[in-house]
């Protein structure tokens, strides 16, 4: 499905390669912006399907990005925002989950823009309103040590699911990466819940939800 | 001896250079300076430790050197004993030099009288004319007053030495003052290379980094490209995409350890929770700080919690680290606890000695108690002004 996007990236190189990577996977790129307040300038004049954005851009090459994307997504929560880091650290995902809203939100390492598979599949599950979160992230948060591991207690299948789980992807996804059926994903998942004492909870609330359970 | 000999050769110079400049009178103002310049390091003779410059750090010349040195208390002092050096301790150095040279003629009175020299010593009425009464002059005479000039010249050196070093040392503001210079030049110092990490770290993101990300994309492009086609270009497209998302994660890596962007984008809490979730070794975090501290301070107390948490790791082979901190009004206390072997020494390996500077520039300490058997605690105290 061809998307509309409003890109945001002050570095011209970085800009012009993922313009071409973005149009290259069939998508539309109605604006490509250079800092934070141009992109939210955009996003309100184009309403885009996805808004791509880097998060250290000018005036100050901090969080620019990140901020907008949150800014973004309190003003106007139909807006599906993809946040593209040059650092790993799962701060910068839970500040962006932090709003909930109704639209797709995913926080990306940059780095991931090279697996250009995964990066289609996550570029079109943010703009279909899931949440994506880089896979980096999440395996330093599943590796953490930790004292009491109250994870020991779940099977190595469980740990696979709730893995899937701190990712995003929803049941559909997660029964096809493991090769095994929606009701065998939504058992192992009810048991997760049950051996981790987790509220119930279904998309960004359940990503959320767990990434603040695998950070606490 | 030495030192009251040189003085004269050093009048004698002063007194030369000194001509000339009579046609110009102000100068002789600042003709202290020169003086002190030059005896300061003649002090060396009689001083075990070198007496330091007592003058403020100024241009190299021009009116503004002449401005700032007109203000100083060390340039009145040195002209005060410039004066004295060229009137009364040129006389008594003076003096003290023909006392030494007449003894020397007394002793070696013998020598003088045995070659047939043409000298006269008389004593009233009575004449020395043989080696002999030469000798008995020599030894009556000559050997006692050598022994009171020598000491004479000693006393005299010392006492002059000492009136040079009263004149021309620093005093105690001036010490204070230079200390203070020194505090200030050092914090820097300190920043600058703050700074400078922080512009290699950007540098790096925005060069090396984004060229290995459109490396990887062009080689992931060319790996899909390349899916279905025969032969080994496919397979080889998708080593070189390895050995790329290699070399990024390498830089990445490398990048954290120069200055953490998390650091500086989520504060010192997100960053120290990163570094334990990143740590092999479970690490409970206790951070009570109410948002985000002086970036002076963030930076010493992030890499000295990094250093310790290595040293863990790596040699005291702990299980277990507990990191806890709190701000006590002006004041950031952390502790960093590991149930390690201990026995580790600060003085050896620069890790906790570098860190330990860091945290001194800013007014901080940091304390190791590493008893053999552990448990080892770091304690980092930081002043800090949270606003």
């Amino acid at each position: 499905m061809s998307l509309r996007i409003v890109l945001a990236e002050d570095a011209a190189l970085m800009r012009a390669g993922l313009v071409s990577l973005l149009e290259g996977l069939g998508h539309t790129l109605v604006a490509a912006v250079g800092d934070g307040d141009s992109m939210l300038a955009a996003a309100r004049e184009h309403r885009p399907d996805l808004v791509v954005t880097d998060v250290r851009m000018p005036p100050g090459f901090t969080d620019e990005g990140l901020r907008a994307a949150v800014k973004l997504r309190a003003a106007d929560p139909s807006a599906a925002v993809l946040v593209l880091s040059q650092y790993a650290a799962t701060a910068y995902a839970a500040e962006l989950l932090g709003p909930s809203g109704r639209a797709g939100v995913g926080y990306l390492l940059k780095d991931r823009i090279g697996e250009v598979a995964d990066f289609a599949d996550a570029v079109s599950r943010v703009a279909a309103g899931e949440t994506v979160i880089d896979p980096d992230v999440v395996r330093q948060l599943l590796n953490r040590p930790r004292t009491t591991n109250p994870l020991d207690r779940l099977t190595t299948r469980e740990r696979e699911v709730l893995g899937q789980m701190a990712e995003g992807h929803n049941n559909p996804s997660i029964a096809r990466t493991l090769g095994i059926s929606d009701a065998a994903v939504a058992k192992h998942i009810g048991k997760i819940f049950t051996k981790l004492d987790l509220p119930e909870a279904d998309g960004h609330r359940r990503v959320l939800a767990v990434l603040t359970y695998l950070r606490s | 001896m030495a030192y009251v000999v040189s003085s004269v050769a050093v009048i004698s110079i002063a007194w030369l250079a000194i001509v000339p400049l009579l046609l110009f009178p102000p100068l002789l103002l600042l003709v202290g300076i020169p003086i002190g310049a030059l005896e300061r390091p003649r002090l060396g003779f009689l001083e075990p430790l070198t007496v330091p410059d007592p003058h403020a750090p100024a241009p190299p010349s021009g009116w503004a050197w002449v401005r700032l040195r007109v203000t100083e208390a060390a340039t009145w002092r040195e002209l005060g004993y410039g004066a004295c050096l060229l009137s009364v301790l040129a006389l008594l150095d003076l003096a003290a030099v023909i006392v030494v040279f007449l003894c020397l003629v007394l002793l070696g009175l013998p020598l003088l009288v045995g070659l047939g020299a043409n000298v006269r010593f008389a004593v009233g009425t009575w004449t020395v004319e043989t080696v002999g009464q030469a000798c008995a002059v020599a030894g009556l005479a000559g050997v006692p007053a050598t022994v009171v000039t020598l000491y004479g010249i000693s006393v005299l050196g010392g006492a002059q030495a000492a009136f040079a070093k009263w004149l021309l040392a620093p005093t105690g503001t001036e010490v204070n003052r230079q200390v203070e210079e020194l505090a200030r030049s050092r914090s820097r110092l300190v920043n600058s290379f703050e700074a400078e990490r922080r512009r290699i770290e950007r540098d790096l993101h925005d060069g090396a980094q984004q060229h290995l990300v459109l490396l990887t994309m062009k080689l992931g492009l060319a790996e899909r490209q390349l899916a279905d086609a025969d032969g080994r270009a496919g397979e080889l497209v998708g080593e070189a995409h390895e050995q790329a998302r290699l070399a990024l994660a390498t830089l990445r890596d490398q990048i954290r350890g120069i200055h953490p962007q998390i650091l500086t984008d989520f504060g010192l809490g997100e960053a120290v929770r990163e570094l334990a979730e990143r740590c092999p070794i479970p690490v409970e975090v206790d951070l009570d700080l109410p948002g985000r501290l002086p970036p002076e301070i963030e930076s010493p107390a992030y890499f000295a919690i990094s250093e310790a948490l290595t040293n863990a790791v790596r040699h005291a082979a702990a299980t277990r680290i507990q990191i806890s901190g709190r701000l006590n009004g002006q004041r950031l206390a952390l502790t960093i606890v590991d149930d390690g072997r201990g026995g580790a020494e600060p003085s050896r390996g620069t890790g906790m000695r570098g860190l330990a500077d860091r945290v001194a520039v800013v007014a901080g300490t940091l304390e190791i108690s590493s008893p053999r058997g552990g448990p080892t605690t770091v304690r980092i105290d930081l002043p800090c002004r949270y606003e």
